[in-house]
C-alpha cells in the first residue's frame, strides 16, 4: 500500500540524514525539514478512524486544528523536556578543574546560554564576581576544546559532548572577546 | 499580520446580498463572485450608447468593491461591458469555480489578482498531497493576457519555480507577490523573482512550505539587483533555510522605501540590531529569533539593542521572537506604546515575563500569544490593552491531551477588559458556558468568534452541560458575527440556535459536534448568508446533505469529512445540481471494481468550469 512504502522510504531517509551534506547549521534542522514532502498522504495513511464518543482518546489527524507551520515552529520554542526526551535527554559530563568528581547536566533543560550558566552556577557554586577567573569550555564532536557561547544555542547542544569549567591561568587566555 | 491577511480569510465586505438563486437558464450565474454574464452573441452598440459607455467607464473606475461591481455588471449589457473594461482587481475565491480562459476573456485590463485554492482543512492535513490547485494554468493565461499585471496574491495554491519564472518573464511592471500557505516552490524560484522583477515592491511569503533542494539552497537574497530597490515589504520568516546575512544587510541599506521586514530564525539579536540600524524607518518588524548569539554575557548587547529600538520611532508591528531569551525583552520598551500589533505566538513566555511588556502596550489592537502566559497573562492583557480588536491565543502544546494554562477564566478577563474586541481565536482545554456568555455580552462588536476546546466533546467544566448555551449567546448577542468556529460538547440544539440567530454568518467550522441530521439541517436552512461550511467528524448523513440542495449554489463550498455520508447521497446531490462539482476524496486508491459506499471526505463547490481535468487518482468527481 502506498502508505507503507512511504513510511519505509521515510525511515531510510531518516537514517541517511546524519551523513547528508547540506547547507543548514547543525542543530537547525528540527523543524520543517522533518516534515516529509508528501506529508498529507502520509498522515492520512496512518489515520485513526474517526471516533464519535468521548471515550476514544486516540490521536486524530489534524486535531487540534493547528497548522503544520506553527507545529513545526513550536518544536523549537518549547522548553526542553518532552519532545527531545525521545533521545533520553542530552546529558553531558561537566568537569571542574580541581573538583574530585564530575557532574552531569541535561542540555535540553536549558533554553539558552544564560540558563545553562545559572544551572552550572547552582551546581558548582563556583562563579566569582570577576568573570576573568573562569571559562566554560566544551569538547565537540571532533574532540576539540571550544569556548562555550560562540555559536547559536541549537547548534551548540547538538555538538557538545562534554563541558569543562576552567579556572585560573588557563581560563584567562580563553575568555571570549566582544 | 497585515490587515490584508484577515481580509483574505474573511472576504471582508459588507454586503446586503440577500439569498438569491442564479438564473442559469439565461447562462447567468455567480461567476466566482464576479457577477452574472450577458446573453451570448450580442452585436456592438450604436454610437450614442458608445459615448454613454465611455462616460460610464470613467465613473466605474472609482468603484472598487467587488460586490458593488458585481451588482453594476448585472444592470444591462452596456454596464456589463463597461464594468469588465474597468475592473482592475480580479478576485477568485475558488480557483476551480471558473476556468482561467473565461476569466481572462471577460476582464481584459486586470492589474491585480487574488486567487485561492485548497479548502482550509488542507492546513490540517485533511487534503492529501497532490489534490490540486496548481497555479500553472492561471499563470499561463495571465501571462498571455495581462501585460500590466502588477500584483498576484495566492492562498493555498501549489506554485512551482517554473510558475515563478513565468511571472518574472511575463509581467514587466510586476510589483507585488504575496504567497500565503502555498507550497511547491523553492529558493530557486525566489531567486528568479528577486533578480528579474525590477519594480518589485512587495515580496511577502507567509506560512509557505518550501521544497527542500536536494543539492543546494540558492542564496536568493543576493540576487536582488545591486541598485537601489523599490522594496517596501520583505517577509520571509517561513523560508527556513539559511541565507547570506551580509547580502540582506546590504539589500536593506539600499531599499529606502522598506517599511516591513520579517526575517527567518537565522537572525540573532546582534544581526537584528544591524538591520534596524540600516532601516530606522521600518513600521513592521519580524525579529526572527530573539536570542543573542554571544550567549555567555561577555558582551552585553542590551545597550545597543535598546538604542536600536529607541531609534525606530515608526514601529507599529512586532513579530518573530522565536527562541526568545526574555532578559532581552526590555529592549522593546521604547516602542511598546506605539505598537498596534504584537505577535508573541512563537515565544514561550510566562505571565511574569509578559507582564512588564504588555503593561506598556496601551495602543495594541492586535495581539497573538501562546497559552504559556496562562490566565494571569491574559488578565494583564485585559487590563492594559483596552483598545484590543483581535486576540489569538495559540497552544504551546498543540495536542489534544495537553495541559493548557488558559481557560474560561482568561476568556472572562478578556471579555471584561477588551470591550472593543472584534476577532478572537482561543485554544484551551477548559471552558464554561458562563465565560462564553459573558464574552457575548461584553463584546457585542465581535465579527469573528473561534473557540477551540482541544479535548473532543468536552462539556462545561463546571456544570458538565453541553456548550450549547454559550454558542447560543454568541449568535444571539453578537449581531455582526460573520465567522464562527465551534467546539466542545454540542448537541443539535446548538445548531438550531446558530441557524436561528446566525443570519450574517458566512463561514462556519464544525468539528466533533451534533447528534443527528437535524443539526446540519438547521444550519443550511437558517444561515442565509452562509458561504463556507466546513465540517469534520460529526454525525451528519445523506438526509442532511440533501436538505441543503436549494442552497448550495449560494455557497462557495461545503466540506464534510468523517461524517455519515454515502455515495448514494452524494450522487444524488451531483445529479440534482449540474453546476456543482462534487468531489469524493479518498485516502487510499481503491481498485476499479469495488466502490466503497461510505464517503470519507466530500468537497463540493459551485463552478462554471465543470469537472476539473487535473483530478488525481484519489479524487472522484460524481
Amino acid at each position: 500500500m502506498e502508505g507503507q512504502t512511504q513510511a519505509r522510504y521515510d525511515a531510510e531517509v531518516d537514517n541517511l540524514k546524519d551523513t547528508e551534506l547540506r547547507l543548514g547549521l547543525p542543530g537547525s534542522d528540527e523543524e520543517p525539514k522533518k516534515a516529509p514532502k508528501k506529508r498529507g498522504l502520509e498522515d492520512s495513511s496512518v489515520k485513526v478512524p474517526a471516533e464519535t464518543g468521548p471515550t476514544a482518546k486516540a490521536q486524530v489527524v489534524g486535531w487540534p486544528p493547528v497548522r503544520s507551520y506553527r507545529k513545526n515552529s513550536i518544536q523549537m520554542v518549547k522548553k526542553g523536556g518532552d519532545q527531545n526526551n525521545e533521545k533520553g535527554g542530552m546529558f553531558v559530563k561537566v568537569s571542574m578543574d580541581g573538583a574530585p568528581y564530575l557532574r552531569k547536566v541535561d542540555l535540553n533543560m536549558y533554553k539558552g546560554y544564560r540558563e545553562l550558566r545559572e544551572g552550572l552556577d547552582v551546581m558548582f557554586k563556583c562563579f566569582p564576581a570577576t568573570k576573568d577567573e573562569f571559562a566554560v569550555a566544551y569538547e565537540d564532536k571532533d574532540g576539540d576544546l571550544m569556548l562555550v557561547g560562540d555559536v547559536p544555542w541549537q547548534m551548540f547542544i547538538t555538538s557538545c559532548k562534554k563541558l569543562r569549567i576552567m579556572k585560573g591561568n588557563e581560563a584567562i587566555g580563553l575568555s571570549s572577546s566582544p | 499580520m497585515r490587515e490584508e491577511i484577515s481580509d483574505m480569510s474573511e472576504d471582508d465586505e459588507t454586503g446586503e446580498r440577500a439569498r438569491w438563486a442564479p438564473d442559469l437558464s439565461k447562462n447567468r450565474s455567480d461567476d466566482s463572485d464576479s457577477g452574472p454574464g450577458p446573453p451570448i452573441g450580442d452585436s456592438p452598440p450604436p454610437f450614442s450608447d458608445q459615448v454613454l459607455e465611455n462616460v460610464l467607464e470613467n465613473v466605474l473606475e472609482f468603484l472598487t468593491s467587488r460586490r458593488d461591481r458585481n451588482a453594476a455588471s448585472a444592470v444591462c449589457r452596456s454596464w456589463y461591458r463597461a464594468e469588465a473594461q474597468t475592473r482592475r482587481e480580479l478576485f477568485i475565491g475558488n480557483c476551480y469555480a471558473v476556468a482561467p480562459h473565461r476569466a481572462v476573456e471577460r476582464f481584459q485590463s486586470i492589474k491585480s489578482v487574488v486567487l485561492k485554492g485548497k479548502p482550509r482543512f488542507a492546513d490540517f492535513n485533511l487534503v492529501p498531497f497532490g489534490w490540486g490547485a496548481q497555479f500553472e494554468p492561471w499563470v499561463k493565461s495571465f501571462g498571455a493576457a495581462y501585460q500590466h499585471l502588477e500584483r498576484i496574491c495566492l492562498k493555498r495554491m501549489s506554485v512551482t519555480d517554473k510558475d515563478l519564472t513565468i511571472i518574472a518573464e511575463s509581467f514587466p511592471l510586476f510589483k507585488d507577490l504575496t504567497l500565503i500557505c502555498c507550497e511547491g516552490f523553492s529558493t530557486l524560484g525566489l531567486a528568479v523573482i528577486a533578480e528579474r522583477c525590477r519594480h518589485l515592491r512587495v515580496l511577502d511569503l507567509i506560512e509557505d512550505y518550501l521544497e527542500d533542494e536536494d543539492d543546494e539552497v540558492v542564496d536568493w537574497i543576493s540576487r536582488f539587483p545591486e541598485t537601489t530597490t523599490s522594496l517596501e515589504s520583505l517577509v520571509f520568516d517561513c523560508v527556513t533555510c539559511p541565507f547570506n546575512f551580509d547580502a540582506l544587510e546590504r539589500l536593506v541599506a539600499r531599499s529606502p522605501s522598506l517599511q516591513r521586514l520579517r526575517v527567518n530564525h537565522h537572525v540573532a539579536l546582534e544581526q537584528l540590531r544591524r538591520l534596524m540600524a540600516r532601516a530606522p524607518q521600518l513600521t513592521h518588524l519580524g525579529t526572527g529569533t530573539f536570542r543573542s548569539e554571544v550567549g555567555f554575557g561577555e558582551v552585553d548587547p542590551n545597550l545597543d539593542l535598546v538604542s536600536a529600538f529607541g531609534a525606530s520611532r515608526s514601529l507599529v508591528c512586532l513579530s518573530g521572537f522565536r527562541e526568545i531569551e526574555p532578559e532581552f525583552l526590555p529592549a522593546i520598551y521604547p516602542v511598546c506604546a506605539n505598537l498596534t500589533s504584537l505577535n508573541f505566538s512563537f515565544a514561550n513566555l510566562t505571565a511574569e515575563e509578559l507582564n512588564p511588556v504588555i503593561r506598556q502596550c496601551h495602543n495594541l489592537q492586535t495581539f497573538w500569544v501562546l497559552d504559556s502566559v496562562g490566565d494571569e497573562g491574559l488578565r494583564a492583557v485585559a487590563e492594559s490593552c483596552r483598545d484590543l480588536r483581535e486576540l489569538r491565543v495559540f497552544p504551546l502544546d498543540p495536542t489534544e491531551d495537553s495541559d493548557s494554562s488558559v481557560s474560561d477564566i482568561g476568556l472572562q478577563f478578556i471579555s471584561e477588559g477588551c470591550r472593543k474586541l472584534r476577532s478572537i481565536l482561543y485554544f484551551c482545554q477548559r471552558m464554561t458556558n458562563a465565560a462564553v456568555v459573558a464574552m457575548s455580552k461584553n463584546c457585542p462588536d465581535l465579527v469573528v468568534f473561534r473557540l477551540c476546546i482541544m479535548g473532543r466533546h468536552l462539556p462545561d467544566r463546571i456544570t458538565g452541560e453541553p456548550m450549547d448555551a454559550g454558542f447560543r449567546a454568541i449568535v444571539m448577542n453578537c449581531k455582526k458575527l460573520t465567522r464562527l468556529s465551534v467546539s466542545g460538547l454540542l448537541t443539535d440544539k446548538a445548531f438550531e440556535y446558530i441557524g436561528c440567530y446566525g443570519k450574517l454568518i458566512r463561514t462556519l467550522s464544525v468539528a466533533f459536534a451534533g447528534d443527528s441530521d437535524g443539526g446540519l439541517r438547521y444550519v443550511l436552512e437558517g444561515c442565509t448568508r452562509l458561504q463556507k461550511l466546513e465540517i469534520r467528524d460529526s454525525p451528519f448523513g445523506d438526509a442532511s446533505l440533501i436538505s441543503g440542495l436549494p442552497f448550495y449554489y449560494n455557497m462557495r463550498f461545503l466540506w464534510m469529512s468523517s461524517c455519515n455520508l454515502s455515495m448514494r447521497g452524494c450522487k444524488e446531490v451531483a445529479r440534482n445540481k449540474p453546476n456543482l462539482v462534487v468531489e469524493v476524496i479518498r485516502d487510499v486508491v481503491e481498485e476499479e471494481e469495488e466502490e466503497i459506499e461510505a464517503v470519507e471526505k466530500l468537497y463540493l463547490y459551485r463552478s462554471l468550469a465543470g469537472a476539473r481535468t487535473d483530478v488525481p487518482a484519489f479524487v472522484k468527481i460524481l
